[in-house]
């Protein structure tokens, strides 16, 4: 198995871990959390395909979209967290619980 | 395509624009309100004249507007609709004057008149409209400006109605719709009048364009009342007279009557509807409705519900000349689009005015009521005979003429029906006129017109008179040029001889 | 992507909004409302010039800084581009006007929700730049710009309901975002492109191909609310305050269905496969039929709105099914294909316009009674006739009864039903006019009816009410424009080699 068959392999089970915790899972955290593995994911599939046939060289574009879409990641937990914890604040609730 | 004029255009605004501008009135305006409803409705009469005129020497008014590809406003005019925009032109002139007499002093007369002169637009617009698409844009456009009025008194009972109203209409419309975007996919963008469309295409779509005929068919039955789909007109009764007089008893149901003229003539052709056996179906339906409304009509106490399932009945009479082939039963339904307009209308315009002028609106509370009005019960007995086919009222011509077309295609069960169907409305119309006329009035109110005043407004009472007059001449001059007959005769002529 | 005219147009477009944004950070609460108007209007007007531009020069691209792709990126503002940015202008300008008021009415301690306008400035541009990228990583950084904005505008109130939507909408919005960005990360290493024209032309078929047209799709259908991912929508549309809600069910819902309208047609358009295309369908028609259910079940009015975008939404993806032919069909003409997607994009206009003006209207009569129960419309004719006449017109418009615009939405759907062969999706679309007749004619049946008690009506701002009027009467007079709309986008040719390859069968289609 080469190498970057181990990394595809592994994002795709990160990301259906993560996307399995976002739907199943009920806490504000562990969703967000979730979110977030589901990214690794995605940024891990993207960096395994940086080794190109062609290429000699790793593809720097690969790489360039990875850190934008880590700093979007970023931005969008952070303004998860700030929601939930700002719902804790008011209600007390920290997770979903009537299903409506 | 030939030139294009506005003045089919212009027809639509006369009422249109007035409809509009009294929605942005306040209520106290009366002066201008009432301007604009008879501004608007006269220099309605007036154009629909003009154009009339100009059609029958030849000219052509045309009016298009691509709104899509494949989807184009059309304003045609040919005889046929403009008979019909003629006659919902003049009656609305008639029911205006009733109207602005009968809302005196009620509530929210600005959404009144606005939405029934939107109504009046609507009803010209199925008149002229050139194609298919835009009579359904129209006949929906029917359906919404109606409901405001349905419901315009506002109480509980009347919001039930409105309800019922827009499940069957609605409904009706949607139908509608699925069968008109499928002759649109089947065949193409259809003007009125190119029967030949479907006639070279009913041997490869057989199947499809039976579906179609009889979607496009239950959409106008609801409007025109068919069996089953009649339910809604007896529960609309509870709107305004002027409301059931011209939309109950002319614009809405002859819309679908119109429609199935125009469905069965001019986009199918009576060649193909009758190869298909399309038209022996709508026979049944149209003859049971004819009884079932009659014996319906017999059981009803209140005066305006069993004028209403008497308009089930009658309307149904256009369905079945339309569905018997011949040139005489197509005359007898054409002539009776008008015949039974002008004798509903006035008998609507009766009931309404005993209604205002004394709360009565049970049959059984109108013992002697002819010696307190009997001009008004005057008019109403001649199209109660009317209705009944004694001659020469009006009512006799259409059922000659039906009768007779019937005899001549060898449907003797047709002239059963229409003989049971006599009988009946004479069983229900004639107890109204034994009593109105020959019975002691029940309570003690025998007030005695004073000399020189009218037996209730002049506004109510001159149109009911009109209406009347117009009835039984309709039927005595019938033989005369220009008379509704006549103009019957020519319009059935084209579509036999071409 | 060379012989295009260049435009500065497309860049405006996006930065201007952005910099107004920035601008209005800096002013106190009251004078951050008159800027950021000023900018909406601006670039509301900015909009249309380049829809003018287009119409005369057709398709214009910009790269900034001169940098090409694939470093580089490049807006390209093409017909189709150009209708939705026209739509965001119309209905955004409307809003804008609105907000303007409705906010100050509201909140007047703290000059009325100072954060909306930078926040409103940055989706507008967010949105602008999606309709103009054209390549797939773009596409995902705006509609990540257009989804934060968008939450952080449903929260606004601060109210735990709104909060709590908004966190849901948040965490839906970036599974969604996750799933796509998969899908992209597949296309790009099977590929080693993101260009989206480039990307039609060398997609070859196989199982990476369809595995990242699922996750792609599954994830452009979670940000569109369609079913079964539609549960975040309704608490998200119904809490926000009112201009909010009508931004997000007009405009941003529509941006997720762009990219899905512009992956389908132009990249996927020949690796597609008959059952996902029924599949998608399938999922349209149910939220037609179950979004209309819930709507008419409801006994809040916005919640009742929220769950009528639902349904509205799945007419939208009802089209999708009609693109792709049977294995083993081919086709001589495509008279459908161009009936069906044009259609679809005039159905996205009309929506939104009627939904705006219907949200407008259902936060005027909330701000006129106090709370948001279906029964305070009782007797809303006699109380406030204009709202009643924008409500009206805006359920006929949503119906789709002629002669409004969303009459000739449905009546293309339709034809494009019925053209394509499945006449199978047709008595879905009857039934969901038929339940959409329902809830909108139960709320005017109540605006008709007399009051039970008598609740006092509060005085609304005559602006607020006159806006809502003005967007339910255009949802009517776009049938006008709609057949020079609809010419301008078949003849732009924008999905030329796709609707070939539909007609050959596709690659899986005629073995």
């Amino acid at each position: 198995m080469e190498t970057y068959q181990i990394y595809s392999i592994t994002s795709g089970v990160l990301f259906v871990i993560g996307m399995g915790g976002v739907f199943l899972s009920k806490h504000f955290i562990k969703k967000i959390i979730a979110t977030i593995i589901m990214g690794s994911g995605v940024f891990l599939a993207f960096v395994s395909f940086a080794e190109r046939d062609a290429l000699s060289f790793a593809d720097p574009v690969p790489q360039a979209l990875v850190i934008t879409g880590i700093v979007v990641a970023v931005a969008s937990a952070a303004f998860a967290l700030a929601l939930a914890r700002r719902i804790y604040q008011l209600t007390g609730e920290e997770s979903f619980t009537i299903e409506k | 395509m030939e030139t294009t004029s506005f003045l089919p255009l212009l027809i639509l605004i006369s009422s249109l624009v007035p409809g509009i501008m009294i929605l942005l009135l306040r209520e106290e305006q009366f002066a201008m309100r009432t301007f604009l409803n008879l501004f608007g409705a006269v220099a309605k009469v007036a154009l629909v004249g003009w154009v009339f005129a100009g059609y029958l020497s030849g000219e052509e008014y045309n009016f298009i507007f691509r709104l899509a590809p494949d989807l184009t406003f059309a304003l045609r005019l040919d005889a046929l609709g403009l008979f019909f925009a003629a006659l919902s032109s003049a009656l609305w002139l008639i029911t205006t004057l009733y109207a602005i007499g009968y809302l005196e002093g009620g509530l929210h007369r600005n959404r009144f008149f606005a939405f029934f002169s939107l109504c009046v637009t609507a009803s010209t617009g199925i008149a002229l409209s050139g194609n298919v698409i835009t009579f359904f844009i129209f006949y929906e456009f029917l359906t919404l400006s109606t409901y405001p009025l349905v419901v315009h008194k506002g109480t509980d009972e009347a919001v039930a109605a409105g309800r019922t109203y827009l499940w069957y209409t609605i409904g009706g419309g949607t139908i509608l719709f699925l069968g008109v975007v499928g002759l649109y996919a089947v065949a193409g963008p259809i003007y009125f009048g190119q029967t030949e469309i479907i006639a070279s295409l009913i041997s490869e779509y057989p199947t499809q364009l039976t579906i179609l005929f009889f979607l496009v068919l239950a959409g106008l039955g609801v409007k025109a009342a068919i069996f089953p789909l009649h339910g809604w007109l007896p529960v609309s009764m509870v709107a305004p007279a002027p409301v059931s007089a011209l939309l109950h008893a002319v614009a809405v149901v002859k819309a679908g009557a119109f429609g199935i003229v125009r469905l069965v003539y001019d986009v199918y052709g009576i060649g193909v509807a009758e190869e298909m056996n399309f038209l022996s179906v709508l026979a049944v339906f149209a003859a049971f409705t004819i009884i079932y409304g009659s014996v319906r009509a017999l059981y009803q106490n209140d005066f305006k519900k069993r004028l209403a399932y008497s308009t089930v009945s009658q309307i149904s009479y256009i369905a079945l000349g339309v569905a018997i082939p011949g040139a005489l039963t197509s005359t007898g339904a054409i002539v009776h689009l008008v015949h039974q307009g002008l004798m509903k209308i006035t008998m609507f315009f009766a009931a309404g005015n005993v209604a205002e002028t004394y709360g009565h609106k049970k049959i059984s509370e109108l013992n002697g009521i002819g010696r307190r009005m009997p001009l008004t019960m005057g008019a109403f007995t001649i199209a109660a005979f009317g209705m009944i086919g004694v001659p020469p009222v009006a009512g006799f011509i259409s059922k000659w003429y039906l009768g007779l077309g019937a005899v001549e295609a060898g449907s003797y069960w047709v002239v059963l029906v229409f003989l049971a169907s006599s009988a009946l409305n004479a069983a229900y119309f004639l107890p109204i006129v034994y009593r109105a006329w020959f019975c002691e009035p029940d309570h003690e109110v025998v007030e005695r017109l004073r000399s020189g005043r009218l037996e209730t407004q002049a506004l109510l009472l001159i149109p009911v008179v009109v209406t009347g007059i117009l009835s039984l001449t309709s039927g005595l001059f019938a033989a005369v040029t220009g008379s509704p007959l006549s103009i019957a005769r020519e319009i059935i002529e084209k579509f036999y001889l071409l | 992507m060379t012989g295009l005219p260049t435009s500065p147009l497309p860049a405006l477009l996006v930065g201007f909004p952005i910099l107004l944004a920035i601008l209005t950070l800096f002013f106190r609460p009251g004078v951050k409302a008159l800027v950021g108007l000023a900018g909406c209007l601006l670039t509301a007007l900015l909009a249309f010039i380049a829809f003018v531009e287009v119409t005369q020069r057709g398709t214009v691209i910009h790269t900034p800084g001169g940098w090409d792709p694939p470093l580089g990126i490049l807006l390209r503002m093409d017909a189709l581009a150009a209708v939705f940015i026209g739509m965001t202008a119309l209905v955004g300008g409307f809003i804008s006007l609105y907000a303007w008021r409705y906010l100050r009415a509201q909140d007047p301690a703290t000059g009325g929700y100072p954060l909306f306008w930078p926040l409103w400035l940055f989706l507008w541009a967010g949105l602008n730049g999606l309709f103009l990228s054209n390549d797939l990583f773009n596409l995902f950084v705006t509609i990540e710009v257009i989804s934060i904005c968008a939450v952080a505008l449903a929260v606004l109130s601060g109210k735990a309901g709104a909060l709590k939507a908004g966190l849901r909408y948040l965490l839906a919005a970036i599974t969604g975002s996750m799933a796509y960005l998969f899908g992209v990360a597949l296309l790009y290493g099977s590929t080693g492109t993101l260009d989206l024209d480039h990307l039609g032309q060398v997609l070859e078929p196989g199982t990476t191909t369809t595995f990242a047209l699922l996750v792609v799709t599954l994830g452009l259908l979670i940000k569109m609310a369609g079913f079964p991912f539609h549960f975040w929508l309704p608490p998200a549309h119904s809490n926000a305050l009112a201009p909010v809600s009508a931004l997000l069910s007009a405009l941003v819902v529509k941006g997720a269905f762009y990219i899905l309208l512009r992956l389908w047609m132009e990249v996927f358009g020949v690796g597609i496969t008959y059952a996902a295309g029924q599949l998608i369908g399938l999922a349209g028609a149910i939220a037609v039929i179950w979004g209309s259910w819930q709507a008419f079940m409801q006994t809040s009015l916005k919640l009742l709105v929220a769950h009528s975008s639902v349904a509205q939404l799945g007419y939208l993806l009802m089209i999708f099914p009609l693109l792709i032919l049977p294995p083993g069909v081919t086709a001589d003409s495509a008279d459908w294909l161009s009936v069906t997607w044009t259609g679809g994009v005039y159905q996205v206009i009309s929506h939104a316009i009627a939904k705006a003006s219907f949200f407008l209207s259902a936060g005027i009569v909330i701000m006129a009674v106090g709370h948001d129960r279906i029964e305070s419309l009782r007797d809303l004719v006699g109380n406030m006739r204009i709202t009643s006449m924008a409500i009206g017109l805006a359920g006929v418009s949503l119906i789709g009864l002629p002669p409004s615009g969303g009459f000739v939405g449905k009546w293309m759907l339709l034809k494009g039903i019925l053209l394509s062969g499945q006449w199978w999706w047709a008595p879905v679309v009857v039934a969901g006019s038929l339940l959409t007749a329902g809830y909108v004619f139960m709320l005017l049946r109540l605006a008709f009816a007399p009051a039970r008690e008598k609740e006092p009506f509060r005085p609304v701002p005559k602006t607020l009410e006159v806006v809502a009027l003005l967007l339910a009467v255009s949802s009517f007079l776009i049938v006008f424009p709609a057949d020079y709309l609809i010419q301008f986008l078949e003849n732009s040719e924008i999905f030329g080699s796709g609707i070939e390859a539909v007609l050959k069968g596709g690659f899986y289609g005629n073995d």
